[in-house]
Formats: structure tokens, sequence, C-alpha cells
């Protein structure tokens, strides 16, 4: 049986771990190489890396963190963050990079998901969103979560899932870092509408709020950061967690 | 030491490949031409994207002749298994046709692709030695193989439907899922390989 996925996210800015609430108020969380060597041991099924400064600078720099981890990292990465051509997702790849995301430049050229999706293969692109509830919708925001598109996720979901997305890592702003749990709603409205997998993202504070991610949102996989970083729920327990509420997962 | 040939035609999962087997203890050549398989102990054959694209590639660089000529151990994973086959239904690429066989989409998949870890039925085969009869590996990937022969099947799974998830004819085997990102389990695989290709060399 397919395993349902438990995805520790590492933020990383300059070489660094961060991470911060609702996309600001960072704080330094540790070295990638490390964190990510440690989540790989305590069974994370993927490690997500995303460059979250997304600089010319920060790029060769996240590469060299690829390259270290995939030495001693024997499950998939994902890699993310200023990806902007065909030429930039080999790089990534590369590097070490499994599946590589890609949000911002994305929503400024749609054609790049296809591009890539030709060039690699639709299981290697993972289309990322950050979307921000406004009335009983949600906004698709890009640089980071700094700039409104004006377009509907949902929509977003479904566009990018046809052009070739193999995966959709869904955000959820207002959730973000505040441990209130996956926004339930943004997740079921996704599914809805697309037949790839979905990892629920933004929120996770307890091993009950991934229960809900698939028990009420049928998500594929949940990512998480705060939780793991700071040691609030290991990878065992929340697996452990997980499979006593009959998740089925990889212990 | 055993020295493996990795061959680079462009796909993604080239570089984690080679760590792994590294990791393991050989010393690996990555390869984009024919010549470069002389001498070597085996050849691995990597793979992420398209059938169509790796055939194209493998082509251009002269390598479909040196890989049909190769009679030493041969490790072809995800994509570089389903090239194993006759023709992929994926872009209607014709393949290496060592197996015979095809490539078809997981039809009765409930998503596509098939993400993630899986439980794969594995034969005694040396290439699974030592590991459980139902183990645990990560896949990612649409299509799978469909050989003529069942016989050619060493390692089933199933998601939506059963399906292969390894094969072996002779020495050219070949997996599905990824061994180089399937953790312990992974790198267990990748050990029996090239454990296979000491044996070999010792025989030769």
């Amino acid at each position: 049986m397919l395993r349902k996925r438990v995805i520790p996210c590492l933020d990383v800015t300059a070489g660094r771990v961060v991470k911060g609430v609702q996309f600001v108020d960072l704080r330094d969380e540790g070295d990638p190489v490390e964190l990510a060597a440690k989540y790989a041991a305590g069974g994370a099924d993927e490690i997500c890396f995303l460059d979250i400064t997304a600089s010319s600078d920060g790029r060769a720099t996240m590469l060299d963190v690829v390259r270290r981890t995939a030495r001693n990292v024997f499950v998939p990465l994902s890699v993310g963050g200023g990806v902007r051509s065909v030429a930039d997702m080999r790089a990534t790849l590369r590097a070490g990079a499994d599946k590589v995301v890609i949000n911002t430049a994305a929503l400024a050229d749609p054609d790049l998901i296809d591009r890539c999706a030709a060039e690699f293969g639709r299981q290697c692109v993972v289309l990322a969103m950050d979307a921000k509830r406004r009335d009983d919708a949600w906004e698709v925001y890009s640089h980071g979560g700094r700039t409104p598109t004006g377009r509907d996720a949902v929509t977003w979901a479904a566009e990018g899932a046809a052009r070739g997305a193999g995966e959709l890592l869904v955000t959820s702003m207002d959730r973000d870092g505040t441990y209130d749990g996956y926004d339930l709603e943004l997740l079921r409205a996704v599914k809805a509408v697309v037949h790839v997998p979905v990892i629920a993202s933004g929120g996770a504070g307890s091993i009950a709020d991934c229960v809900e991610a698939f028990d009420g949102a049928d998500a594929d996989a949940v990512l998480a950061a705060s939780i793991f970083h700071r040691d609030e729920i290991t990878l065992t327990s929340l697996k452990a967690g997980l499979a006593a509420s009959g998740v089925a997962v990889r212990l | 030491m055993t020295r493996l040939a990795v061959i680079d035609h462009g796909a993604g999962n080239l570089v984690s490949v080679a760590r792994a087997l590294e990791q393991n203890g050989a010393w690996v050549d990555v390869v984009t031409e024919p010549a470069s398989l002389d001498g070597c102990d085996g050849v691995v054959l990597p793979g992420v994207g398209t059938t169509g694209a790796a055939m194209d590639r493998l082509r251009t660089q002269g390598l479909v002749a040196a890989l049909d000529a190769w009679e030493g151990p041969l490790l072809g994973i995800c994509v570089g298994l389903q090239l194993f086959f006759d023709s992929s239904d994926e872009d209607d690429t014709a393949c290496l046709g060592f197996i015979e066989g095809r490539t078809a989409l997981l039809k009765s998949a409930p998503l596509l692709p098939h993400i993630g870890w899986n439980d794969v039925e594995l034969a005694a085969d040396p290439l699974f030695a030592g590991l459980g009869s139902s183990t645990l590996f990560y896949f990612v990937h649409s299509y799978a193989p469909v050989p003529d022969n069942p016989d050619d099947a060493i390692g089933w799974s199933h998601y939506g439907e059963r399906f292969v998830a390894a094969v072996r004819r002779g020495r050219r085997v070949g997996v599905q899922f990824h061994p180089e990102r399937s953790g312990t389990a992974g790198l267990a695989v990748l050990a029996n390989f090239i454990a296979e290709c000491q044996r070999g060399r010792r025989a030769a």
C-alpha cells in the first residue's frame, strides 16, 4: 500500500535554516545539512529545502547545501526557491535534488511548468503555491508571500496540474507557523480539482493536525517545519501517532 | 575496488545514484560515451523523465550499441529499467529491446504520478539478498513495465493494480523504484548489485 508521507521542510537563507510565523519574524534553526541528516535518520519520507532568499548568491549557496546533503542523505530531496528556467531546474537536479519546486517564476510564466515537465518529466516538477484566505476563496501570493497575484488558488492548482506539475505543495499563509492546524478547506478545494498528489503545508502544531490533513482532507503528504526544528514533535512520535490513528505510514 | 559506469544521458537522478553507489564502496565513473564502458565491472543506467528523451540521448551518444554489446552486469533504475523493453507507450518510443514487452501507463492508479513509499514483494533473487519478502521502497513514476514473459519479473508492487516493480534477464536487472532514495533497504539493493559485479570480475 502506498504510504502517506511526512516531509520536514527546511527554509534556507544564507546557508542557514530559518523559520518564521506567517512568513515573517525569522529565527535561526540550525545547519541545513545536519538537520536534513537528522530528519532522514529519524524517518523523514522526503526532505524539502526551500531557498527563501532566492538571490543569485543565495542560489549558489543553496546548491552547495543540496550537494553536501545528497552525499549522505538517501531519501528524496525536493528543492526550490528562485528556480526561473529549465536551466535552473537542471542545475538543481544536478546538485542532487530529486524534485524541483517552482513557485514565483511559474506565476509570471506559467508555460515554465510545461517546459520543465517536457524536459524532466512531470514527476519531478512540484508546483508550490502560497495561498491566503480572502472572503470565501484563497488568493495566491508570489515572492515568498510578499506579492498578491490576483490568482485564485484552486484555479491555479488545476491549471498547474494540467500544465504538467506532478505534485502540488499547498501552503496556507494564514496558518504558517501558527500551530493552528492545516487549512483543511483549502486542501479539500484543491484535492477536488486535481488528480496529482497534494502536500499539505502551513499550520501543523500537533499529531492530530496531521491526522486531520490525511483523514479530513485526503492529503497525500504533510509538510511541517516549526514542530520538527524545535523538537516539539519528533518524526518518530509523529509517525507512531499517525499509525495509531490508522494512517498508513512508513515506520 | 569495484568500478561502475553510471550512464549520463541527462537523467535527473544521476547524482543521487552515483553518491549512493559510492556510499557502498564502489568507484563510480560517470560516462557519456561508449569507450568509457571498457574496463568497468558493471554498468548502471539511471533515469528520471521520459523514455523518449532518454532514448534520443542514448542514440546521439552512441550508447545504444554499446549497451547492447555490454555483457556484464547492468542495473536499470526507473526509466533506465523501462528502456530494457521493446517499447514504451509513453511517446510511443522504441526502446533497447533486451526483454520482450513494453512499458504501460498505470491505468488503474488512484492518482498519477505514483509518488511515495510502497511495499514491494520480492522474489528470491541475489539483488534482494538480506531483505524481507515485502520491503518498502520509494517510487516516482506513471508508467511500469509489462514483460511478455512473467518469469522475467522478480518484484511486484500494488497501486490501483498489481504491477511489475523489478525484472531480471540474466545479468540485466532493473528496478522501477529508486534504490538511491529508499534509505537503508535501497542501499542494500545497490550493495547486492555491487557484489554481483565483484563476483563477475572474479569469474572472468
